[in-house]
């Protein structure tokens, strides 16, 4: 009896432990469904053709789009891998590969301390590098900000992933003869290209929303701009400017950019699971 | 002369002076015959590794010490010991594996073919395509091919030629009794294989730069008895043309496989015979002991 009142007992508790974790799951969950659902109400309704392709209309005229907004993101996207994917893989092969204990602890540990650096900092930065000495808004200064915060966070995924490596395939390189850095680039590399990929694209995702490094670099654009030394358009800062200002048609129109950002960020993320469920087998 | 340690030819097209090429002819080119002829045990056969007074450390901590040995040429020499005696940090000195832990070095020295395997100048990545080796665990490339793998070394390395390629390509499956297991998929992943045949296909993978040595870090611990007695048998036939060394938990594989024994303990080399002397009727009463099963 005794026995069966106990097992009972924790039955119960069993049971409502795990009512208790699925509800602290659903909690988390809930805002982003709540955030998503929002947004596709607000931003669908201003979202067309027009809103891809066209240059944002002047005050008071309704219609006009964010085309240069997302090419502008896209575009410095790629601007910040230049610098953020290189010299992230690279340290993090250093990193993984050669360096030595006490100078690896305190690489790594400023890399954690620069991952916790405000965006805006960053901002600061590379208005104070690229921005004051050319005396202009670029392009190249909005990538250098995003790049200078993607080069930590890819840093410390590609370290983590080659360390996962197992060192069994060193070991087989090497005593074929090869020279390091030949068997760290032909075959620890291509071992963990997918991780490296995945790393890259997260970091890519978590730029493309920024805002507050943009502000004093990129600086925002209403056109089209020719050449990457000019100030550019970008989501974020077209978003931001949108909703502070008092249209309601331009309301409307940073909802829909925010519905694409996020759904740009929600492709990488997806392209991501798409690459690492494919590892697997 | 055998080829130079700073040479920075790799085995090129042509057949290398003193090497067990595609023909499988012997080592003994002529003119491979550097110093050491007398060792008492193997009066016929010039000495491959000639060490003197070895010590190898991890830190402060000496994993071997002072040993002395010589090894002959085309035989098989196993190396046995219980866990922790510093058989395999030995085997890693010969290849110059053992320098990549952090902290590791050595006092002594070791001569392969008569030249200094540690002498300034000396580069490691040389030294490592004469001196191959097969790991304990098998450790096929992941993303390569059957056929990427066997010429990994030779095409990392430079080695162009197609014909060159596809001719080692065979042979080297074919020494590693492979070939016929594989020929019809040698595009599959070298992953998809079985254990066994990725142990052997990893002895391939060795004998693709053509090595002068095989040494081979308890090449069969994870393998089943049949892949067990087929990379045994591998082994009997390569040392026709290759000195190998055979680092073995298991002594009636060091008993079935190899011409001479070696019998560590503590770091140290407690006696080193033919291997029916080792266990048939060894000098030292630790080997007695450690032969006869009673510890280890």
């Amino acid at each position: 009896m005794e026995i069966n009142a106990n097992h009972r007992r924790r039955k119960f508790t069993d049971k409502a432990m795990n009512a208790l974790s699925v509800g602290c799951a659903l909690l988390v969950i809930s805002p982003l469904a709540v955030i998503l659902f929002y947004l596709l109400k607000q931003g669908l309704a201003a979202l067309n053709w027009d809103f891809f392709t066209k240059l944002p209309g002047p005050v008071g005229q309704p219609g006009g789009g964010m085309g240069n907004a997302i090419v502008g993101t896209l575009e410095l996207m790629l601007l910040a891998s230049v610098l953020g994917v290189p010299v992230g893989v690279l340290g993090g092969v250093y990193l993984a590969e050669y360096g030595r204990d006490r100078l690896n602890d305190w690489i790594r540990f400023w890399a954690d301390v620069l991952n916790g650096v405000p965006s805006i900092v960053w901002g600061m930065v590379a208005y104070a590098v690229a921005v004051v000495p050319f005396k202009t808004f670029s392009a190249y200064s909005g990538g250098l900000a995003l790049g200078f915060i993607m080069v930590p966070l890819v840093l410390r995924t590609t370290e983590e992933v080659l360390v996962l490596v197992p060192r069994s395939y060193r070991e087989a390189g090497l005593a074929l003869g090869l020279p390091r850095w030949k068997m760290i680039v032909r075959i620890i590399l291509p071992t963990a290209m997918k991780g490296l990929v995945t790393g890259v694209l997260l970091a890519m995702g978590r730029v493309a929303g920024e805002t507050a490094p943009l502000l004093f670099t990129a600086f925002g654009n209403r056109f089209w701009s020719h050449h990457l030394t000019e100030p550019i358009a970008a989501l974020p800062l077209q978003i931001f400017a949108y909703a502070i200002s008092p249209y309601d048609d331009w309301h409307r129109q940073a909802w829909a950019g925010a519905l694409v950002l996020i759904t740009l960020v929600f492709l990488l993320s997806a392209g991501v699971r798409f690459i690492s469920s494919r590892q697997k087998s | 002369m055998p080829m130079s340690l700073e040479e920075k030819s790799f085995n090129p097209p042509g057949q290398p002076p003193g090497n067990p090429a595609a023909t499988s002819a012997p080592i003994a080119a002529p003119g491979v015959r550097p110093a050491g002829t007398g060792h008492p045990a193997a009066p016929n056969r010039e000495v491959v590794f000639d060490i003197k007074d070895l010590s190898i450390f991890y830190g402060a901590n000496p994993a071997v010490r002072n040993v002395t040995l010589q090894i002959p040429a085309r035989s098989v020499t196993a190396i046995i010991g219980p866990s922790g005696c510093g058989k395999s940090t030995f085997l890693r000195t010969l290849n110059r594996m053992h320098e990549l832990a952090p902290g590791a070095h050595h006092t002594g020295t070791i001569r392969l073919l008569g030249e200094d395997l540690y002498a300034r100048g000396v580069d490691p990545t040389l030294v490592r395509r004469r001196v191959g080796m097969v790991f304990q665990k098998s450790n096929p490339f992941p993303t390569m091919t059957i056929a990427e793998n066997v010429l990994c070394g030779l095409r990392l390395n430079g080695v162009r030629d197609k014909r060159l390629l596809r001719e080692r390509l065979e042979q080297s499956l074919r020494m590693a009794a492979l070939w016929d297991e594989v020929k019809d998929h040698l595009f599959r992943p070298g992953t998809s294989l079985s254990g066994g045949q990725q142990q052997r296909l990893c002895i391939a993978r060795a004998l693709a730069v053509r090595p002068e040595i095989i040494l081979m870090d308890e090449p069969c611990s994870a393998l089943d008895p049949i892949a067990t007695a087929k990379v045994e048998e591998l082994i009997h036939e390569l040392k026709k043309d290759y000195t190998i060394v055979i680092v073995t938990h298991n002594m009636q594989q060091a008993a079935r496989v190899s011409d001479r024994t070696a019998f560590f303990y503590m770091g140290n080399l407690v006696e080193y015979a033919e291997t029916r002397t080792i266990f048939m009727n060894p000098a030292n009463p630790q080997t007695e002991a450690y032969v006869s099963g009673r510890f280890g």
